[in-house]
């Protein structure tokens, strides 16, 4: 995969060269798909701190804090004095401890990035003084972006079938005019044997150079080439698919480059390497580490040491257990989401009997979705797995509505002359009224849009012969009984079954915002989780499935009922499904139940709001929640909710290992009690969906908060929409993957904890099976750390083996008024024990 | 009720104050300042028109203050007030106040918070001032303020390389229009001797009396205002600045290229309305201009792929309408279709981040591939033809950089000969010969001294343009900048009368600005030995405070209205005669280019990805 293993090819080999580029270049899906996942997943094959400096001298990233925030940390007790000298003992040695304590807290560092990406290319500005990529750039963007266009255009472009340069080639074949200002370039665009290395031979002249020349090409728009790849890879990420090839891109960019210096130089020019004076070093050429790299990577690990310390001292810590006395009152099973953790708080205190769960929010059914008048199908499950399955939605009276704002008409001369003089004073109100009232519209992206709730959905399966494009509609009963155990015993609720049992998805609401797909569940491809909590209810509630449940020894109860329900994050809302179906005195237990969650909304919004510059949170709940609605349709708002900003903790364990912990709405938390697992079969497939998804998640933030303008997306105030699959700064930029500054301006950048609660000679031998989820592991992108389940004792995985960890901030405090506590500030919380 | 014009200029300078001593950390007070301003702005504002409607509307006229006066010369501030200024108020204060509303959280830690807000109000005062003027010196000042705001405001993000080019782009397409005012200004010195108020042009008798003597003189002037008007509302050949101007916060794009800003153009257009009303070919070009604007934005406008881009072209193909209206003399229909364009594009492009979930929504159950634009109904040929040409925005943005910027390179190239030292060696020798004619003046035969102030502002032209393709030097960029305005006064010295304390107007400003903008970049190179023109340098990021006094330098340098040169290039076009078109011409485009440069030295010294690359540095192509 490493070019810097190879030795340098003879021949220039354009395969090789996509392959690479393909493995570097932003893996981002259009905005719909908005999946996160690591930002530096191309050097995921070597140790997180080797790779963060490579990543650094390559392509220039900035991969840490900087120093300066690092002190103010340590200056703000953040990073603990104690786990510092801790983190420089283990890795510098005792006796070199003052010395690097020197370096990290008083030496002065050159800490300028130089990327070695974009050296060889700029030749032509120095060498010619032409700025290629001012000319080239916006009318390659805007060609390639009309291309791919999902629906801004009223024009389409002319599209042909053999795919983008082909229907380059006969726009430019009929027409009085064309993309090229020569002839020359023109015949190039024709011959049947163009390819790279014969443009590049007229360009650069070096195939040495060849690779590095177009690395530095397509990483001069690394967003637009990322995308074109990522289409190509998976056509289906576009609802209106287009045929496009990366090669496709490169071989037209390349002529466009061509067909410049053609015109601009009128003939004077000659292939770049026949004048460099020097060649440039290789981009992948390896670098000493230096000593500041070495500072980083020890500010880093204390800074998180910090945090992480409180945790596992937090497990240590015995708290008192309140003993329920009678039969549970309900239990529900919520998605593993960060955002889940304080919600779950506040129902076990609201009603100490209750009991909850979490797993990944697709509640382990997976297909795809067709809601009722869609033409296009919606895959609901994480985004690796390919679903065999179809669920149709049916029956549902209401009509989508409209606004005629987004209307193509208006911006038809005529029609826009109309629209503007009766319109356009609509306008003006709608602005006023969405400014001093904002209110729920046709623009809002809303968790409840996703499905009808009172729609009904093609869940069973009676004759496997019906499918529809190779997918079956529905499942069957025993593919149901499959998925209901598997998820059911991967959290150990295997008894003590409560009278209802909630399945709660989860989505956002948000209104100007690009990136809403993100603000959805993660674990149902960036979409609303209220399906597949009604699918998995629906399952559950099967009499024929629980027969062959409790024949595979797992019985629920006649009087259990499940309910389906889908929870707001951005409005703290909860709507319940299929309600009428419930048996009369399970309904009249709902209703009580009920109260309990919309009073934990109102307290959820209280403790969410303290991030609020625009919400006073010493209101009342209720006030404050009111408040939290408004703003969740606000067109002014840049931030609706802060999403997984924070985050920093993944429990795999049982509820008791955490609870009575306030971690902040930090930690991710997926229900597994490994009593029930003792070989970690249900581990092992917990692992594999929690480590790439939370740890994808967590990584995004990580490199967004570092370097928000070279990885993060900057700042989304003047983001344009292009084609409705990116944001680009402007009309003429780059397309702009990663977070934008209004996500993950308050996230602490730490890597994911990853907490098993299990023996440590268990998990040593489940993380080992897939490779894949190992290499998290391994290569520390994850920080993994064993809890011992009967002496709560912790271990921390480094490559080979479990160290035992001893924690050392073992005095935390405690808080007995959590609504106190989140008035007081809006930065961070320590860990505290609620009492 | 005329006295009470003046409190609609100074409500809004008093709020540009208050915000500009106001602590950037406090966001609560930064945005409330600038709401309660334009709020109570708009308010008074209101019952102002109200009171004034059932007065039975007489348009109002106040001499404002008087600046300057001399024996034939006489330089005054003036407010006006009629149903456009009416109409452009309440349109341009409401949604000002809207976007100020809005703009209060959406902004919220956004670095340079202040910064947006003393902009907008900056610019909000530069509107004020331009629909209340009731001649075209005051009409002038506000409209340089919208052009300085429009520069901050699209190079708001000025750590990053698209907007500051942008922004400089724009600026230089907005100084083209400044031009075809400074000349019509200068025409209209000449055609009534005197500084004439909007009040007077209306007088129809007037105003045709003089118009039928000076046919040539009349079309003179109604060109270059048009010329200003096209330039300022985005119309043929200057369109593809308006999509390239949204780099800003989507906000300030909304109020500024979505609405207000863009139509100033219109509003030029209606103001003079009498002076061109009996003028048809004037006319004609106005209603053709307009018609073709909205045809090729149309068409541009279907094929944009990005939001904001498919918006500025279907916004100008709705101005291009409304010239048309004003052409025909529709004046009611005209001021109703800007206020509802205006509305309905800020509307649309404040909401224009939804348009991902809404048409995402819509194409999930509607899209049918069936469905295709009524273009796919002509023959293949032709529908490849106008794509493309479209896709390209008709070579607009090309074209107007090989016709403008081109030659200008190409005559800056003819004279390498002068570069650096040399240049100095050369100029001060030739500057001394020209004060000597200017002392001798007498002694020289007239058939030589007629050409003399042409030389000698050609002089100046040599200057600027050298200035401007200067790519390594600072201060020879800057020093040249300054040499200019010498020759330029030398000029005009020599060709009539002009008196030293005038001279002295002139001269102030930019002895003054030239200094203290040689000073900052003396300290500059000192401390950036590295200091060039070749790149943007962002050196903003470490030093804000030269940044800003550099930026007053500038202004200053330019002629903007902050020192008395303001006053002084005005003074300096009354002593061009109306028959030296080609002195006009001369001087006229050495104000072009002068202010190009500058802004040009204060972009790349200051503006752009930071040099030093200790922090996060955003893509060139971002």
């Amino acid at each position: 995969m490493n070019p810097s293993n190879q030795t340098e090819p003879a021949l220039f080999d354009e395969g090789h060269l996509l392959k690479e580029l393909r493995h570097y270049l932003p893996a981002q899906a259009p905005l719909k798909d908005f999946i996160h996942h690591n930002s530096l997943h191309a050097f995921q094959h070597q140790n997180f701190f080797e790779a963060l400096k490579n990543a650094g001298d390559t392509f220039g990233y900035k991969t840490y804090l900087s120093l300066a925030e690092y002190r103010k940390l340590f200056a703000q007790k953040r990073i603990h004095p104690d786990l510092l000298n801790r983190v420089i003992e283990k890795s510098e040695g005792v006796e070199n401890l003052a010395l690097w304590q020197h370096f990290l807290l008083h030496e002065k560092f050159d800490e300028s990035r130089e990327p070695k990406t974009g050296i060889l290319r700029s030749a032509w500005k120095s060498g010619y003084s032409l700025d290629i990529e001012s000319f080239i750039q916006p009318l390659l963007f805007r060609i390639v972006c009309s291309y791919l266009d999902q629906g801004i255009a009223v024009w389409e472009f002319p599209v042909q079938e053999g795919g983008f340069l082909q229907t380059i080639r006969e726009m430019e074949g009929n027409s009085f005019t064309g993309f090229f200002k020569t002839p020359a370039a023109r015949n190039l665009l024709f011959r049947p044997d163009l390819n790279m290395g014969m443009l590049l031979e007229k360009l650069v002249g070096d195939p040495s150079l060849y690779e590095q020349y177009v690395f530095d090409q397509q990483f001069s728009h690394q967003g637009w080439s990322g995308m074109v790849a990522v289409v190509e890879e998976n056509p289906h990420t576009l609802l209106i698919t287009r045929k496009i090839s990366l090669r496709d891109f490169i071989l037209f960019e390349l002529l466009l480059e061509f067909d410049l210096l053609e015109s601009q130089m009128k003939g004077k020019w000659q292939p770049l390497a026949k004048w460099i004076r020097e060649k440039p070093r290789p981009l992948f050429s390896p670098c000493p580490e230096t000593r500041l790299d070495r500072v980083y990577a020890l500010w880093q690990q204390a800074f998180e040491w910090s945090f992480y310390d409180q945790v596992l001292a937090g497990f240590q810590i015995k708290r008192a257990k309140k003993k329920e006395s009678g039969p549970r009152s309900f239990q529900a099973v919520l998605c593993i989401d960060d955002r889940e953790c304080s919600i779950r708080r506040y129902l076990e205190k609201l009603d100490s009997r209750c009991e909850t769960f979490g797993t990944p929010g697709f509640f382990g059914v997976e297909f795809y979705f067709q809601p009722q008048g869609g033409k296009f199908y919606t895959k609901v499950c994480p985004a690796p797995i390919s679903p065999k399955y179809l669920i149709k939605e049916v029956g549902v009276k209401k009509k989508l509505e409209k606004d005629i704002h987004f209307s193509k008409h208006s911006h038809h001369f005529l029609f826009g002359w109309f629209i503007s003089q009766t319109i356009g004073f609509w306008s003006a109100l709608r602005l006023f009224f969405n400014l001093f009232k904002p209110s729920m519209s046709p623009a809002t992206a809303s968790s409840l849009k996703h499905m009808d709730r009172f729609s009904r959905l093609i869940i069973e399966n009676k004759n496997p012969a019906h499918r529809e494009n190779d997918l079956q509609i529905g499942f069957t009963e025993e593919e149901m009984a499959i998925r209901v155990e598997n998820t059911l015993r991967s959290i150990g609720m295997v008894k003590d079954f409560a009278p209802l049992v909630y399945i709660i998805g989860h989505g956002a609401s948000s209104v100007n915002n690009p990136h809403y797909a993100a603000y959805d569940c993660g674990a149902c491809s960036g979409r609303a989780g209220s399906v597949n909590a009604r699918v998995f209810s629906y399952m559950a509630n099967h009499s024929v499935v629980r027969r062959m449940l409790s024949e595979k020894g797992l019985d629920i109860p006649v009087e259990t009922q499940f309910v389906g329900a889908i929870r707001d994050t951005t409005r703290d809302e909860i709507v319940f499904f299929d309600i009428e179906t419930l048996y009369p005195e399970n309904q009249e237990v709902h209703r009580k139940n009920e109260k309990i969650f919309l009073k934990a909304l109102d307290l959820n919004a209280k403790e969410r709001s303290r991030r609020f510059d625009s919400i006073n949170s010493k209101l009342s709940p209720s006030r404050i929640h009111e408040k939290i609605l408004r703003r969740s349709v606000s067109l002014f708002e840049p931030r609706p909710e802060l999403n997984h900003a924070t985050n920093a903790i993944c429990i795999v364990g049982r509820r008791e290992l955490s609870k009575g912990l306030f971690l902040d709405r930090r930690s991710f938390l997926n229900s597994y009690d490994h009593s029930t697992d003792p070989e970690g079969k249900y581990l092992l497939n917990i692992l594999n969906a929690a480590a790439p998804v939370c740890g994808g998640i967590n990584l995004e933030y990580y490199f967004s908060r570092v370097d928000n303008q070279k990885l993060g997306a900057g700042t989304k105030l003047p983001h344009n929409v292009m084609g409705l699959f990116g944001v680009a700064n402007g009309i003429d930029g780059d397309l702009r993957p990663g977070l934008p500054a209004q996500m993950i301006e308050v996230h602490d950048p730490v890597r994911l904890l990853m907490v098993v609660e299990h023996f440590p000679e268990v998990v040593l031998q489940v993380i080992q099976k897939n490779p894949a989820t190992f290499e998290w592991f391994r290569n520390e992108w994850v920080v993994l750390v064993v809890v011992h389940p009967e002496t709560r004792v912790c271990f921390h995985y480094q490559y080979p083996d479990f160290h035992e960890y001893e924690p050392i901030q073992m005095d935390i405090p405690h808080v007995d008024d959590v609504e106190k506590l989140v008035e007081s500030h809006t930065e961070n919380f320590p860990v505290f024990v609620v009492d | 009720m005329e006295y009470l014009l003046h409190f609609f200029v100074l409500v809004p300078l008093a709020g540009f104050i208050i915000s500009l001593l106001l602590n950037e950390k406090n966001e609560k007070a930064i945005s409330r300042i600038s709401a309660a301003t334009i709020g109570v702005h708009l308010i008074l504002g209101s019952l102002f028109v109200f009171y004034w409607i059932f007065s039975r509307h007489p348009n109002l006229n106040m001499k404002e203050l008087v600046v300057y006066k001399s024996y034939e010369y006489e330089f005054l501030i003036d407010f006006y007030f009629d149903k456009i200024s009416a109409t452009y108020f309440l349109v341009g204060a409401a949604l000002s106040f809207m976007v100020v509303v809005y703009s209060r959280y959406y902004l919220h830690r956004e670095e340079g918070y202040k910064r947006f807000f003393n902009t907008i109000l900056f610019f909000y005062l530069g509107y004020n001032i331009t629909i209340f003027s009731g001649n075209f010196e005051t009409l002038f000042i506000g409209w340089e303020m919208l052009g300085i705001s429009s520069f901050l405001l699209i190079a708001y993000y000025r750590d990053r390389y698209l907007p500051v080019k942008n922004a400089i782009k724009v600026f230089s397409i907005y100084r083209l229009g400044d031009v075809g005012l400074i000349l019509a200004m200068w025409m209209s010195h000449h055609l009534w001797f005197e500084n004439i108020s909007f009040d007077k042009l209306n007088n129809h008798v007037l105003v045709h009396f003089q118009l039928e003597n000076h046919t040539k003189v009349g079309l003179f002037i109604s060109v270059m205002v048009l010329i200003a008007a096209a330039a300022k509302s985005a119309q043929l050949p200057f369109s593809s600045w308006l999509p390239r101007a949204m780099e800003g916060p989507t906000p300030s794009s909304a109020i500024f290229y979505g609405s207000l800003s863009v139509h100033i153009g219109v509003f030029l257009l209606l103001r003079t309305y009498h002076f061109w009303e009996y003028q048809t070919p004037v006319r004609i070009a106005i209603g053709v201009l307009g018609i073709a604007s909205t045809l090729i934005a149309t068409g541009i406008s279907r094929v944009q792929s990005s939001i904001k881009s498919q918006i500025a072209y279907a916004s100008i193909a709705q101005i291009g309408i409304i010239f048309a209206e004003v052409a025909l003399g529709w004046h009611l229909l005209a001021l109703f279709h800007f206020a509802g364009n205006a509305f309905l594009r800020t509307y649309q492009l404040l909401v224009s981040p939804s348009v991902v979930s809404y048409l995402i929504r819509e194409q999930f159950y509607h899209y049918s591939p069936h469905e295709k634009s009524i273009e796919f109904a002509l023959p293949g040929k032709w529908q490849n033809t106008l794509y493309m040409l479209c896709v390209k925005e008709w070579n607009l943005d090309g074209i107007l950089y090989t016709l403008l910027w081109n030659p200008i390179k190409k005559i800056a190239r003819t004279f390498h000969f002068l570069d650096e030292g040399k240049a100095v060696v050369f100029f001060i020798p030739a500057y001394m010969a020209g004060l000597a004619t200017v002392l001798y003046k007498e002694e020289i035969p007239l058939n030589i001294r007629k050409y003399l102030p042409v030389l000698f502002a050609l002089m100046g032209f040599i200057m600027v343009l050298k200035s401007f393709s200067e790519r390594r030097n600072v201060f020879y960029a800057w020093i040249l900048i300054v040499m200019n305005n010498f020759w330029i006064s030398l000029s005009i010295t020599l060709n009539s009368h002009f008196p030293a304390n005038q001279m002295l107007i002139y001269m102030s400003g930019v002895v003054v600005c030239g200094g203290l903008g040689l000073g900052i970049l003396l300290r500059m190179k000192q401390i950036e030995p590295g200091l060039d023109l070749a790149r943007f340098h962002g050196h903003v990021y470490e030093y804000p405070g030269k940044a800003f006094f550099f930026l007053l330098a500038c202004l200053g340098l330019t002629g903007f209205p902050i020192t008395p040169t303001f006053i002084g290039e005005d003074l300096l076009f009354a002593h061009i005669h109306s028959d030296q078109v080609v002195l006009a011409a001369l001087v006229a485009l050495c104000f072009v280019v002068d202010g190009l440069s500058i802004i040009r030295v204060f972009g790349r010294v200051f503006f752009g990805p930071h040099v030093k690359t200790y922090h996060e540095v955003a893509y060139k192509s971002s």
